[in-house]
C-alpha cells in the first residue's frame, strides 16, 4: 500500500469516528438553553464538526494531489518493517489479554522471553534472568513501595501469602 | 525584586530538604539517560514516568519531573554527538556540527561545549524565568474566564500559524484531543456524554496520561522499532578521549564561542514561550542565526563548534521557557508542560495564576529546583560522560522491552482499570500509524490537557454575554488576546494570498 492510499484510508476512516461522534454528542442538547447557556453536547458537537471538516479539507488536498503525502508513492509499511513492528504490536496486545488472565507477573515474563529472545536473539542466560529481575522488581517498586496492586487474574490466590508479609 | 529574592531564598530550603534534592540528582541522571536514548526525549520520559510520583507529595514530584525534562536537554547531545543520531528531537541541530566534530576526532570538545552551553542557556532563562514569572502571575490575577479561554485558543492558534505541519492535520489533532477529553460526564448538567459505543469504562472519560502515554511512548517506541530496521539496527558510537589537559584546552577554546551562546539562550528563551514552538524550532533557529553571524559561516556543518554551543544553549532555555506560561497562565509551552500540567491537576493543585498565591511554596521551590538542576546536569553530564557514553552501547532490543512494560504499568497505575491499557495500547498503535502520516501529535496532548478547562471557561463566559461572542472581543485583556489567535488561525491563509498577490505582480 503506498502512503497516498494510506492518506486516503486514514481520512476517511477518522472522517467516519467524526461522524459517529456527532451522533453521539447530540444525546445532550447542543443548543442554547435558556438560563444554562450552551448544551452538554455542544462542545463535543461543534469541534467533531471540526474533525469532520479537517478530513474533508485532507480528502480535498489528496484529491487535488496536493503536499508531499497526498503525492507520495513509497510504500506506507515496508514488509520486513510490518513484520518487525506487527510482532511487537501484537504481542503487547497478548500480554495485555494476559494480564486479565495468568496475571501481570505470568504475562511480563512471557513478554520478555518473547522479545529479548526471539526478536533480540539474545543468549538464554540474559533472557532469564531480565524475565526474573524485572517482574520481581516491579513487584516490590509497585505493589510493595507504591501499594498499587496490579491485576493478576486467576493466579491471585498465589499471592495472598505474600500480602501477608508485606502489608 | 528584594521580594522575588526573599521568595527565591524561602524555594531552596525547599530544595535542600535532602528528600528533594535526591529527588533532583536522581531526575538530573535519568533525564540525561533518557534524553541519550535515541528515540526517547524528555516528553517521553515524563510522560511514562509521571505515574510513578505518587509516592511524593507534589512539590516533590514536580521537582523530580522538572530536572528529567531538564537533564533531558543536556543528555539529548550525547547521541546526536556520540552516534550522529539525536538523542531527541530537541537535539536534531547538535547533530549538524556535534557529529562531524566527533568524526574528526574531537567528540569530547562537542560534548564539553554541548553541556557548557546547556548550563549557560539554562542560567540566562532561569534568571530570566524568576523575573518574568512573578509580574506575569500578577497581571493573570485579574483574569477571568473570558481571559483563559481567549489564552488557550491563542496557544492552539499557534499551532495552526507556527506549527508548519499540514493545516487541515493540525485542526484534526487539536479537535479529536478536545473531543476526547469531553468524554465520560458533562461537569455543568452532570449527565453522562460521550460513552462511546456504550462502554462503561468510558464513563470515568479519558486521562490524558492514556493518551500521552499511547502516542509518547507506545507508539514512539513503535516508531523507533521501525527506524531502528530501516537502520539496519546497527550504529557507529564515535569514541571519546577524556583528560583534564584537552578538557582545560576546550574550555579556553569555548570562550570564544561566547557570543552565539548567549544569543541561543535568549532566543531559545522566548521561542519557548511560545505553545507551538519550543525546544526543537528554537534551536533549529538559533544555529541558524548562529551561522548568519559567525565569522566563518563556511565551517558551518563541518564541525563548527557555535554549531554545537547556539542550539545547546537554545534548547535548554527553551525547556524553562515554556514553563513560564505553564506556571504563570495555565498553559503549557510545551508537549512535556502540558504531561506537567495535567499532573498538577491529579496532585490537586488548580493551574493558573492563582498558584502563585495559593501554593507559593510549590511555585518557588520548582523555580529554585531549576537552578539547582541546572547545575547538577552540568555536574552529573560533565563527570560521566564516559559512562553515558557506555549506556549508549546497551542494545535496543533489552531497553525496548523495559520500556514497553513501564508503560503498560504505567497506563495501569493511575486509574488501575484494565480498560485504560486497552485503551493506551489502541491509541499507540492508531498514533503511529498517524504519524507516519505526518499528523501531528502535540496539539492532541496539548488539548486533552487543557480541553477539561476550556470549556467550562468557554461556557461560563457565554453565560456571563448570555450567548454573545463579543464578551471576548470588548474585555481589557482577552481583546487583544483574541485577536493575536486570530491572527494566529488566519496565519496560513494569509500567507497564500500573499504568494498569490505577489505572482500576480511579479
Amino acid at each position: 500500500m503506498s502512503v497516498r492510499t494510506a492518506e486516503l484510508l486514514m481520512a476517511m476512516m477518522m472522517g467516519v469516528f467524526s461522524i459517529y461522534l456527532m451522533f453521539k454528542s447530540y444525546e445532550l442538547p447542543v443548543g442554547w438553553i435558556e438560563g444554562e447557556g450552551p448544551g452538554g453536547g455542544a462542545w463535543p458537537f461543534w469541534l467533531s464538526l471540526v474533525m469532520l471538516l479537517s478530513c474533508l479539507g485532507i480528502i480535498f488536498n489528496w484529491i487535488r494531489k496536493v503536499g508531499p503525502i497526498a503525492t507520495s508513492d513509497k510504500v506506507y509499511v515496508r514488509a520486513d518493517v510490518l513484520t518487525e513492528v506487527g510482532a511487537v504490536a501484537i504481542s503487547l496486545i497478548v500480554t495485555v489479554a494476559l494480564f486479565s488472565i495468568i496475571g501481570i507477573y505470568g504475562a511480563l515474563p512471557l513478554f520478555l522471553i518473547f522479545y529479548v529472545r526471539f526478536l533480540g536473539g539474545h543468549s538464554w542466560m540474559l533472557t532469564s534472568a531480565l524475565a526474573i529481575i524485572i517482574p520481581v522488581s516491579i513487584f516490590f517498586f509497585f505493589e510493595v513501595t507504591l501499594k498499587i496492586i496490579l491485576p493478576k487474574g486467576y493466579t491471585e490466590p498465589l499471592f495472598i501469602p505474600l500480602y501477608k508479609m508485606f502489608f | 525584586m528584594l521580594e522575588t529574592l526573599g521568595l527565591l531564598a524561602n524555594g531552596f530550603t525547599v530544595v535542600f530538604e535532602p528528600q528533594n534534592l535526591m529527588l533532583i540528582i536522581a531526575g538530573c541522571a535519568l533525564g540525561i539517560f533518557i534524553g541519550a536514548m535515541p528515540g526517547l526525549g524528555s516528553v517521553n520520559g515524563v510522560a511514562i514516568l509521571l505515574p510513578l510520583t505518587f509516592l511524593v507529595p507534589p512539590t516533590g514530584a514536580i521537582i523530580f519531573l522538572a530536572a528529567i525534562y531538564y537533564g533531558a536537554m543536556y543528555g539529548g547531545a550525547i547521541s546526536s554527538i556520540m552516534l550522529g543520531i539525536p538523542g531527541a528531537s530537541t537535539a536534531v541541530a547538535t547533530t549538524f556540527d556535534g557529529r562531524p566534530l566527533a568524526k574528526q576526532g574531537m567528540a569530547d570538545k562537542a560534548l564539553t561545549a554541548a553541556a557548557v552551553a546547556s548550563f549557560v542557556g539554562g542560567s540566562i532563562s532561569v534568571v530570566l524565568f524568576t523575573f518574568f514569572a512573578p509580574p506575569l502571575a500578577h497581571v493573570a490575577l485579574v483574569f477571568g474566564a473570558p481571559e483563559e479561554f481567549a489564552l488557550m485558543l491563542l496557544a492552539f492558534a499557534t499551532f495552526v500559524g507556527l506549527g508548519g505541519d499540514d493545516l487541515f492535520k493540525t485542526l484534526f489533532s487539536i479537535s479529536i484531543g478536545l473531543v476526547l477529553s469531553a468524554v465520560g460526564f458533562d461537569i455543568i448538567s452532570g449527565e453522562p456524554r460521550l460513552v462511546l459505543w456504550d462502554i462503561t469504562g468510558f464513563l470515568h472519560g479519558i486521562n490524558f496520561l492514556i493518551l500521552a502515554i499511547g502516542i509518547y511512548g507506545i507508539g514512539e517506541m513503535l516508531w523507533t522499532v521501525e527506524e531502528h530496521r530501516l537502520g539496519g539496527g546497527k550504529s557507529m558510537l564515535s569514541d571519546a578521549t577524556v583528560t583534564v589537559k584537552r578538557t582545560l584546552a576546550n574550555l579556553r577554546e569555548l570562550m570564544t564561542t561566547w557570543k552565539s551562546i548567549v544569543m541561543g539562550s535568549f532566543l531559545g528563551y522566548f521561542v519557548g514561550i511560545l505553545p507551538a514552538a519550543g525546544a526543537t524550532p528554537g534551536s533549529l533557529m538559533a544555529y541558524g542565526i548562529a551561522k548568519q553571524i559567525s565569522k566563518n559561516p563556511e565551517k558551518f556543518g563541518h564541525g563548527a563548534l557555535e554549531g554545537v554551543c547556539a542550539p545547546e544553549a537554545a534548547n535548554n532555555a527553551a525547556s524553562t521557557g515554556s514553563m513560564l506560561p505553564m506556571l504563570t497562565l495555565g498553559i503549557p509551552g510545551s508537549p512535556t508542560t502540558a504531561i506537567l500540567l495535567g499532573g498538577m491537576v491529579i496532585w490537586g493543585l488548580e493551574p493558573g495564576p492563582r498558584l502563585f498565591v495559593d501554593h507559593s511554596e510549590f511555585v518557588w521551590g520548582l523555580i529554585a529546583s531549576l537552578y539547582a538542576a541546572n547545575l547538577f546536569s552540568v555536574l552529573i553530564n560533565v563527570a560521566f560522560i564516559p559512562v553515558f557514553i557506555r549506556i549508549l552501547k546497551t542494545p535496543f532490543t533489552i531497553l525496548a522491552p523495559i520500556i514497553f512494560i513501564l508503560c503498560l504499568i504505567g497506563g495501569y497505575a493511575p486509574t488501575q482499570s484494565m480498560h485504560d491499557v486497552w485503551l493506551m495500547v489502541i491509541f499507540g498503535i492508531v498514533g503511529y500509524l498517524m504519524r507516519k502520516l505526518d499528523y501531528p501529535m502535540a496539539p492532541a496532548v496539548l488539548a486533552i490537557v487543557l480541553g477539561p478547562l476550556a470549556e467550562p471557561a468557554l461556557r461560563q463566559s457565554l453565560i456571563i454575554s448570555d450567548g454573545s461572542f463579543s464578551i471576548f472581543f470588548t474585555r481589557t485583556y482577552s481583546g487583544p488576546i483574541m485577536v493575536a489567535a486570530l491572527i494566529f488561525l488566519f496565519l496560513p491563509l494569509i500567507k497564500i494570498g500573499y504568494v498569490k498577490l505577489r505572482k500576480q505582480f511579479a
